[in-house]
């Protein structure tokens, strides 16, 4: 059971991350490796088949399926236009009478069917590009797929958000982690920016937010009726990113009023000012994808090595952070790993750590309720 | 090696979350589990690779017993030839990377699609659409819904032999136009099962091509009046092996490694889909024994309901997964579901609806961290009895007679409102309900679980309730293939924990007064008389293996197994619980709907059943 704790949610000051930019449909890659992008940088482009619409020409005419063929004006993979002819029955005396089927969209006659009389035709292609998301270097090239981003940046992970990427410039609107955005720090110049709250926000300020053109806010909590109301529906299944919100939230702790990590929020205050990227898609089963904010860094932080890495293995004297009640963002040091189950209050038998807190004080908590984190 | 001769087996089940474990072995002349280890599952990145849990779950166990299981470096499992060294046989069952998800399409939605759905489930699966020619979508839509889901593998049926082609042919022509891509893998197409109208094969090849891989098999429904599922469910076993499997990462690795020596040859065991191999032994089980038998399995993201009952006199097995229903990832949705009333009228004090939330949200994005407070475990029982009794509704829709037959009726049967379609599903009828996965098997006390099966499945009559002991009938399904001894026997010993029999009398029922009596002659040859109560639940001590005979005498015009107001008399049994008299009423049960009266109810069920430590009358807030 060495490896029963959660992993911690990445934030570091200065960290090499790799951005795989892939198309969703094999397509053309627009860049070299070794070239330098900006976030908004087309990296690759591709068409999606376009939406099929099926007529059954049988049916319309009235003449059986097999007959249908010498009826045909077009051939399979002809292209269509909306309204123009597809078949025309004989008619009496092949001039009255006359029943004809036309296109109801411009595209392509795909094909035809014998047995049930029915044409699938399809509408042109969608195009479709990714842009690189981030500043940085193409990395590798994915041939025909996407591209590999490197980038040198600050990156901290949140471990809710919806909404999908936007980039803005980073701005604090509160002095402590502690603090909830009251919604006079809402103002006119957080319009186009990227906010960082404290402790919780209600949905009236998130919405003056939206209201002002604020791009994203990064905040410790939010309540789960507050977000029932801004989706307008109970969100079941945590897969989230799609949202059309007019923003992107990202929670850095957790629902309900919970302080920002210190560490986070002291980190994003000092790049106060920076251009960041940020992705509210969270994905927790299967893929395990958290939102996140990057920070690309200037030139001359390029040398500094990766102070934040993921944690390793847990032992005494590992930082830690509970995760769940009744110590709940509460920080320490491991101080014992005893090896036997012991018996939580629940009743539950599970395996345990002791922890010191920062502030002082020990308790024992669940290995499975810490997360592991880097000092 | 011949089957007599192997005595040391090594099962792992990867899960979604977890990875784990087991030993089992020969000892004092019967096959005992040994061992239990448990890693994270490693098919995500940063490892992406299944094998590497596999081994640190395989390595727990070497660390436990002071043993080799793992082959000299440490890359693979140590199945040896003779005996001397590791184990004799490793197999291992999968639901990681979201397990097996299906499409299936039919031509009616109530008679091919369904009976498509009934094939892809008993297979594992985990189906995400049912596309069928009257599903009320237009065809684009279809077109749409295919490509979006991008399913592991589509089942296509439709069709009667010799019927109408034209419809399962318009079906082939929609999942052509959809082009679908399997969800791994960007090299390979995408796996498509045939088993529809056989006249229609050569029509769907054509039509299918090449953009697929086409697998044609026996039509699932060669007539109204039949099912033939196997084919389908072989073939899709088949694929899963072949196409999936081998594409998710680590896979192809942990193929090579499941197996065993037969007669100096290796033989390969393939790894099986979790749940198909928790269906396999509970249709053993209920074959074997000869009875009605309910599993159910509640995972972190789906809960699996498993069932065999009768059809017009025959066992018919069932199975359904209700694939967003779960106590970690998909917790927000049994929120979403069921409703916030419907999970807070389980909860036995008063708390604020937005705290409730909250702690709920915080369960699903942090899934793996576990109640450490009491009060935080009584409100995940009481969202799991909201999975629960939706996954068995889920259940009763699916587990039906065949739709769309006709059949001949008498005069008798006019009064008789039962039809194709109707639910095979009878709680009366079921004998034994066991129950699995993280929150039954883990709960700090039995009666927990006990508690928590008969608020969500309400059996009725005499049931005897179980739960898997420790989370290991994937890896018993799958050793039945082969070793059919070895998992019976760990089945008995180790795995099912026999409860105790619950008793809940049946039917409309007046407010007071007595449901049944009890009438029940003890071990030590004493009589005892229990009276089943409106409205109370009451415990009567009767260890693991005690027996007793019994008479239960239903009030008028309710029903204990027998018909309305015919006395039951049989044995009952006792377990880990004890046995459990239930006068809460069924057909209708209903909770006080004013609210103090409701938690002072459930409080006093708590309280006679033990279900918590006295303290949590003391939690929540006043109202």
């Amino acid at each position: 059971m060495a490896f029963a704790y959660t992993p911690g949610l990445r934030v570091a000051a200065v960290a090499d991350i790799l951005k795989t930019r892939r198309l969703p449909l094999k397509g053309q890659v627009l860049v070299k490796k070794g070239d330098i992008v900006s976030a908004d940088t087309v990296v690759a482009r591709t068409e999606l088949p376009g939406n099929v619409k099926m007529l059954n020409i049988a049916n319309i005419l009235g003449v059986p399926s097999q007959d249908i063929h010498e009826l045909l004006h077009v051939k399979e993979g002809d292209p269509i236009e909306e309204k123009g002819v597809l078949a025309q029955s004989k008619g009496l005396f092949g001039r009255f009478f006359r029943n004809t089927v036309r296109s109801p969209i411009t595209g392509f006659f795909e094909t035809f069917n014998e047995i049930t009389g029915q044409a699938v035709l399809r509408e042109p292609p969608i195009p479709v590009q990714i842009d690189a998301y981030v500043n940085g270097v193409v990395a590798e090239i994915l041939p025909e797929e996407g591209v590999v981003i490197s980038t040198h940046c600050t990156f901290v992970q949140g471990i809710f958000g919806i909404g999908g990427e936007v980039r803005g410039e980073l701005k604090t609107i509160v002095e402590s982690p502690d603090q909830e955005v009251m919604p006079d720090r809402i103002t006119p110049e957080c319009a186009g920016k990227i906010l960082v709250g404290g402790s919780y926000i209600s949905n009236a300020t998130l919405r003056k937010a939206i209201a002002q053109g604020v791009k994203a806010v990064v905040v410790g909590g939010f309540d789960d009726k507050d977000l029932k109301e801004l989706l307008g529906y109970d969100l079941g299944v945590a897969i989230t990113g799609h949202e059309k919100k007019g923003i992107t939230l990202i929670l850095t702790e957790g629902f309900g009023r919970m302080t920002m990590a210190h560490g986070t929020f002291d980190l994003l205050k000092s790049r106060e000012g920076m251009t960041a990227s940020v992705n509210g898609a969270t994905q927790i089963r299967a893929g395990v994808m958290r939102p996140e904010v990057v920070i690309p860094l200037p030139a001359s932080e390029a040398n500094l090595a990766d102070q934040g890495h993921q944690a390793g293995a847990m032992d005494l004297g590992s930082f830690i952070r509970c995760i769940r009640a009744p110590y709940f963002g509460r920080l320490g040091k491991v101080t014992a790993l005893p090896p036997e189950l012991k018996v939580v209050d629940s009743e539950a038998k599970v395996r345990v750590l002791e922890v010191e807190f920062e502030e002082g004080g020990r308790a024992i908590v669940p290995r499975a309720n810490v997360e592991l984190i880097e000092k | 090696m011949a089957a007599r001769e192997i005595k040391s087996i090594l099962a792992t089940d990867c899960g979604s979350t977890t990875t784990k474990s087991i030993l089992i072995e020969w000892r004092d002349g019967r096959f005992r589990l040994i061992r239990r280890g448990e890693a994270p599952t490693t098919v995500e990145a940063p490892a992406e690779d299944v094998t590497k849990g596999v081994l640190n779950a395989v390595g727990e166990i070497e660390d436990l017993e002071g043993r080799q299981f793992l082959n000299d470096a440490k890359d693979g499992v140590l199945v040896s030839e003779d005996g001397s060294r590791g184990v004799d046989v490793y197999c291992s069952t999968s639901s990681a990377g979201g397990g097996l998800q299906m499409t299936v399409a039919g031509v009616v939605k109530s008679m091919t699609g369904e009976s498509a759905q009934r094939a892809a489930l008993g297979a594992g699966a985990i189906v995400m659409d049912v596309v069928a020619s009257n599903d009320g979508r237009l065809p684009h839509e279809k077109v749409a819904d295919i490509r979006r889901l991008r399913p592991d593998m589509i089942l296509l049926s439709g069709g009667i032999d010799g019927g109408t082609m034209d419809h399962v042919v318009e079906l082939a022509e929609i999942i052509r136009a959809a082009d679908p891509k399997p969800r791994f893998g960007v090299g390979y197409k995408l796996p498509v099962i045939y088993a529809g109208n056989k006249d229609a094969r050569k029509a769907v090849a054509e039509q299918l091509g090449e953009t697929v891989e086409l697998k044609i098999v026996d039509n699932l429904r060669p007539v109204l009046e039949r099912e033939n599922l196997s084919p389908a469910r072989d073939t899709i076993h088949e694929l899963f092996m072949e196409h999936v499997m081998a594409q998710a990462p680590g896979y192809a690795k942990l193929m090579e490694w499941t197996g065993l020596y037969e007669n100096g040859k290796w033989r390969n065991v393939p790894i099986m889909p979790t749940p198909g191999a928790v269906g396999k032994l509970i249709e053993t089980v209920a074959k074997q024994l000869g009875i009605h038998v309910m599993g159910v399995d509640i995972g972190g993201a789906t809960t699996d309901v498993f069932s065999v009952f009768d059809s017009e006199g025959q066992p018919v097995f069932n199975r359904t997964v209700s694939a967003n229903l779960g106590m970690s990832y998909s917790v927000s949705n049994v929120l979403a579901s069921a409703g916030i009333d419907n999970v807070m009228r389980w909860v036995p004090f008063h708390m604020d609806e937005a705290d409730l939330r909250n702690r709920i949200r915080n369960k699903m994005i942090r899934p793996t961290t576990i109640p450490q407070e009491l009060e935080e475990l009584i409100i995940e029982q009481a969202i799991a009895r909201e999975a629960l009794r939706l996954a068995l509704v889920q259940h009763r829709e699916l587990a039906v007679g065949l739709k769309g037959v006709a059949q001949e009726r008498t005069i008798g049967d006019a009064f008789d409102q039962s039809s194709s379609g109707a639910t095979l599903v009878d709680m009366m009828a079921l004998d034994l309900l066991i129950g699995s996965g993280g929150v039954l098997s883990h709960a700090p006390r039995r009666c927990q679980t006990a508690h928590m099966l008969i608020d969500s499945f309400l059996p009725e009559g005499v049931t005897m309730l179980a739960v898997d002991s420790i989370f290991m009938m994937p890896h018993l399904g799958v050793l039945s293939e082969v070793h059919p001894q070895a998992a019976t026997e760990v089945f008995d010993n180790d795995c099912l924990i026999k409860l105790g029999h619950c008793v809940a009398p049946a039917g409309p029922v007046k407010r007071g007064g007595s449901l049944a009596e009890v009438r029940m002659t003890m071990p030590d040859g004493s009589v005892k008389t229990e009276s089943i109560d409106y409205g109370v639940m009451k415990h009567v001590p009767l260890g693991a293996g005690e027996k007793v005979k019994a008479e239960i005498v239903p009030a008028k015009g309710l029903d204990v197994g027998e018909g309305l107001g015919k006395v039951w008399t049989g044995t009952l049994e006792g377990g880990v619980v004890g046995l459990v008299l239930d006068g809460r009423g069924r057909r209708p049960f209903n909770l006080p709907e004013d609210d103090v009266k409701r938690v002072e109810k459930l409080q006093e069920w708590s309280a006679a059943l033990n279900t918590y430590p006295e303290r949590f009358l003391s939690l929540g807030g006043d109202r």
